[in-house]
């Protein structure tokens, strides 16, 4: 096992450097030269521009750039950001835990309930329960996060009344950031209601963010146990006079689990594209907003760094996803 | 902790959240600031979060107008050669305080000259700290204007300037002009924190800095000792709320009091809201097109004045504004002193125009329109302006193409005297002087620059120049209209619209001004019980 993580590891040093040259080169590809978005209709004089380009450093070579951004990112310096003149480490772990709680909830929400839909739709194959779940399945899997998000928030928090519309806390609490979870810090503020609102507030983008991954999720559990459920080996256990719950639940799921577990690891990447969207509308201060204005802003160094550290995160997800196949399998840790 | 203490504790806390929701103003803002420090940034986003409401200026604009009022400064002598401004500060003005730092000593002269010295000053040591580019203070040409700021006493501080500018005394009264305590930059560079001023700012203004959280919500408390009219309220919170929409709902739920920037499309369900008042007021800028007044046919003032008749104005603003623009007839806007109300427009008459170029010789002429890749208050949709432009040109046998180009391309080819094509592109007003609209984008010093139409008349350019150094309103007002005659004559761009700025908001908000300049300021705004 050891061998095995060692060497999935080792893979890591390749893709890091390719994902640093990506990034850097990605943003610079785009056209917009940052001083002068920056400056905007105002303008400004070539003087004042050579000043600029030498401060941020575009003066120089891009080799001689990129040589030392890949340094810096190696020394763990990621840059200041153009615009906040922040570090962009800093911002990012501001930001950070604000995604993060938001895409575990949604990937409990779409695990949840996506899993056992799945299971129970291929037991129950081509009866009324099973289509009218994988034809839901597709219509989630097929609507823009945008309308979604909107739809459910005129009718649960316009029309209903029933969830806050935005943020992560409602206004009346304030508590320092501890950790920057909010359901841990409202919990340990010690003030009363504050978990319950911070709750209410995770409600409808949880709903949204996971809707695509519960989708996924519930079809490709369905498909894997419905592959699983024909093997000759659950025929035996039937035959056995098993009973059908330790069947599917034990036998049938543990070995549709793979396929499965890829999906759910894949499905992070999609969490933080959706994240983008589904922050965007909740005025949910997370890194998918803050990565978006500042492409748009043309911030070289938050878009650099900001890349890196999500492919980083993607990268030790599909890692923890390969090492739990090894759990599940124990076929694949041996060979 | 015994169960008595924690429901005491609990009942506390409920009682203080209570009331101070009750006295708090709760503003959707539109995004996060980029920071604290407004002579750093010139977005109006960050300005509303911090110029405003954390610091005071040496002048201020009273609201709603772009009236110049005394601020830090008590009263002020302008010499008699305009060279030279002597401000008389105001005594006993208090500086916030934090965590970090308690003022020992009010506001004084060493504050504006450090204010001033760190943005022009490449020695001061505060000239380099989180990455100081004082855009605004290079783009207001302070570096030339400023020769020294000189001490007379702790209350007296004399600036000596290069030459008479007219627009000097307003330019203290905007956002780069706000006043820090030197006291503070001091003993944050002591702390070997330096950028403390731009994360956790101390001003003297009517609210003190809380505490920020990125994206989310930005928190400020009344100050009690305010030199002024003290805030009406006792906090006031600022919930970042980047959609449109969102803000909607989150008005109309109560979650916001005040709102920024509403969609053009949603502002008739908002007015036809019963919980919902809706502000309104023509924005501080203009959208034109600009021609390239130095390539034939365009340096024709003929030609031009043939292809404006040509423009269906009122369709753009019923179709790109949604209603939500005026029409522009002149390159100031109507909100602004030296407004000339006399100048009659163009009128929409293709039959006229199309004789009028046929007169001129000009057939079968085509043309390149430019449309902005970017959003702005002044052009919501540049695309679609222009595909409305195109086919008004067609009715009078002019064929335009369309072209775009990313942003940052588009300002800097837009300069080019050799451009082929007109340009559409607009201003939006830093300081509420005509100055600042028509030296900056008509002025000759501008060819080849932001004078967009590379257009430089003597007699309009002496025009100015003479209104920039009298200090006297009057008449410099009589100049700009006499100005604004010759550019109608001229006509060197088309101009298009203003747009006008609308502010929904709860019906128990009371006291708000929608400010000409675009800020949002909340010290007079209180709330109905």
């Amino acid at each position: 096992m050891l061998n095995y993580v060692l060497s999935r590891l080792l893979t890591f040093i390749p893709t890091f450097i390719g994902v640093t040259l990506i990034s850097f080169s990605f943003i610079r590809a785009l056209p917009g030269d940052p001083i002068v978005v920056m400056a905007g209709e105002r303008g400004l004089t070539d003087e004042r521009y050579a000043e600029l380009s030498a401060q941020f450093g575009f003066d120089r070579p891009i080799y001689v750039q990129f040589w030392e951004y890949l340094t810096g990112v190696l020394q763990g310096d990621l840059g200041t950001s153009f615009v906040t003149k922040r570090p962009v480490w800093d911002e990012f772990f501001a930001l950070f835990p604000a995604t993060l709680e938001l895409s575990v909830c949604a990937m409990i929400f779409a695990v949840v309930l996506g899993l056992p839909a799945g299971v129970i739709a291929a037991v129950n194959r081509g009866k009324l329960f099973d289509r009218a779940l994988m034809s839901t399945a597709l219509v989630g899997y097929s609507m823009p996060i945008f309308w979604w998000a909107l739809l459910l928030i005129i009718v649960f928090s316009g029309n209903l009344g029933w969830t806050p519309v935005s943020g992560r806390i409602s206004l009346m609490y304030y508590f320092p950031d501890a950790t920057g979870f909010m359901l841990i810090d409202s919990l340990a503020s010690g003030q009363k209601g504050a978990f319950a609102s911070a709750v209410q507030h995770l409600l409808l983008p949880t709903i949204v963010l996971g809707t695509i991954p519960l989708a996924v999720i519930a079809r490709q559990t369905r498909s894997a146990m419905l592959e699983v459920l024909g093997e000759d080996y659950i025929r035996t256990a039937r035959a056995k006079g098993m009973s059908p719950g330790r069947i599917n639940g034990v036998h049938a799921l543990r070995n549709a689990m793979i396929p499965v577990i890829t999906v759910i690891g894949l499905s992070v990447g999609t969490l933080l594209a959706g994240a983008i969207l589904t922050e965007t509308i909740f005025s949910w201060p997370g890194i998918g907003k803050w990565m978006v204005d500042s492409i748009f802003r043309r911030d070289y160094p938050v878009v650099q760094g900001g890349l890196l550290l999500i492919a980083v995160m993607v990268m030790v997800v599909n890692l923890t996803v390969d090492m739990l196949y090894g759990v599940i399998n124990p076929k694949i840790r041996k060979r | 902790m015994s169960l008595k203490h924690v429901l005491t504790t609990s009942l506390l806390m409920a009682a203080l959240g209570g009331a101070a929701s009750a006295q708090s103003l709760v503003y959707c803002s539109e995004g996060s600031p980029e920071g604290f420090d407004p002579a750093l940034y010139t977005a109006g986003t960050t300005f509303d979060a911090s110029s405003h409401p954390i610091f005071d200026h040496l002048t201020e604009f009273k609201v709603g107008t772009t009236e110049v009022l005394p601020g830090l400064a008590e009263s002020w002598e302008v010499s008699e050669d305009g060279k030279t401004v002597t401000f008389n500060l105001r005594k006993g003005v208090k500086f916030h305080s934090n965590d970090q730092f308690t003022p020992t000593r009010d506001f004084n002269a060493d504050d504006v000259i450090f204010t001033f010295d760190r943005q022009g000053n490449p020695e001061n040591p505060y000239n380099s700290v989180s990455g100081g580019t004082f855009e605004y203070f290079a783009s207001m040409s302070m570096p030339e204007l400023v020769e020294s700021i000189e001490k007379v006493d702790d209350y007296t501080v004399v600036f000596h300037l290069t030459r008479p500018e007219a627009p000097f005394l307003a330019n203290m009264a905007m956002d780069f002009a706000s006043i820090q305590s030197k006291e503070y930059a001091d003993a944050m560079m002591e702390a070997g924190t330096p950028e403390m001023l731009n994360q956790a700012p101390i001003g003297t203004g009517p609210f003190t800095f809380q505490a920020y959280q990125k994206d989310a919500v930005i928190r400020y408390l009344r100050n009690d000792e305010y030199f002024g009219d003290k805030a009406k309220v006792e906090s006031l919170i600022f919930a970042i709320t980047p959609d449109a929409s969102v803000r909607y709902q989150k008005v109309q739920a109560g979650e916001c009091h005040i709102m920024a920037y509403p969609n053009p499309a949603d502002v008739q369900a908002m007015k036809d809201d019963e919980n919902i008042v809706v502000m309104e007021q023509e924005g501080l800028n203009v959208g034109y097109l600009a021609y390239n007044t130095l390539v034939p046919p365009f340096d024709n003032a003929k030609v031009r004045k043939a292809l404006n008749m040509a423009i269906d104005k009122q369709s753009i603003i019923d179709v790109v504004f949604q209603g939500s623009g005026q029409i522009a007839k002149n390159p100031i806007p109507p909100t602004m002193w030296s407004y000339n109300d006399a100048i009659e427009d163009d009128a929409y008459d293709p039959e006229a125009a199309k004789a009028m170029l046929a007169e001129e010789g000009v057939e079968n002429l085509s043309m390149k329109i430019w449309a902005m890749p970017v959003q702005r208050p002044y052009n919501p949709n540049a695309r679609r302006m222009a595909e409305l432009m195109q086919a008004d040109m067609a009715k009078v046998g002019v064929d335009v193409e369309i072209v775009s180009y990313e942003w940052g391309e588009y300002l800097e080819r837009s300069k080019d005297k050799d451009r082929d094509g007109a340009v559409l592109l607009g201003w939006t007003g830093d300081n509420g002087d005509p100055d600042n609209f028509l030296a900056v984008l008509l002025g000759c010093d501008g060819v080849g620059a932001a004078n967009r139409a590379q257009w430089c008349n003597e007699e309009f350019d002496a025009k100015l120049q003479e209104a920039k150094v009298l200090s006297d309103q009057a008449a410099r007002a009589k100049l700009y209209e006499e100005a604004q005659v010759i550019f109608k004559e001229q006509a060197p761009w088309a101009t298009i619209a203003h747009s006008v700025v609308y502010m929904p908001m709860r019906p128990e908000v009371e006291g708000y001004v929608v400010h000409p300049l675009g800020g949002h300021i909340f010290n007079q705004v209180g709330l109905k019980q």
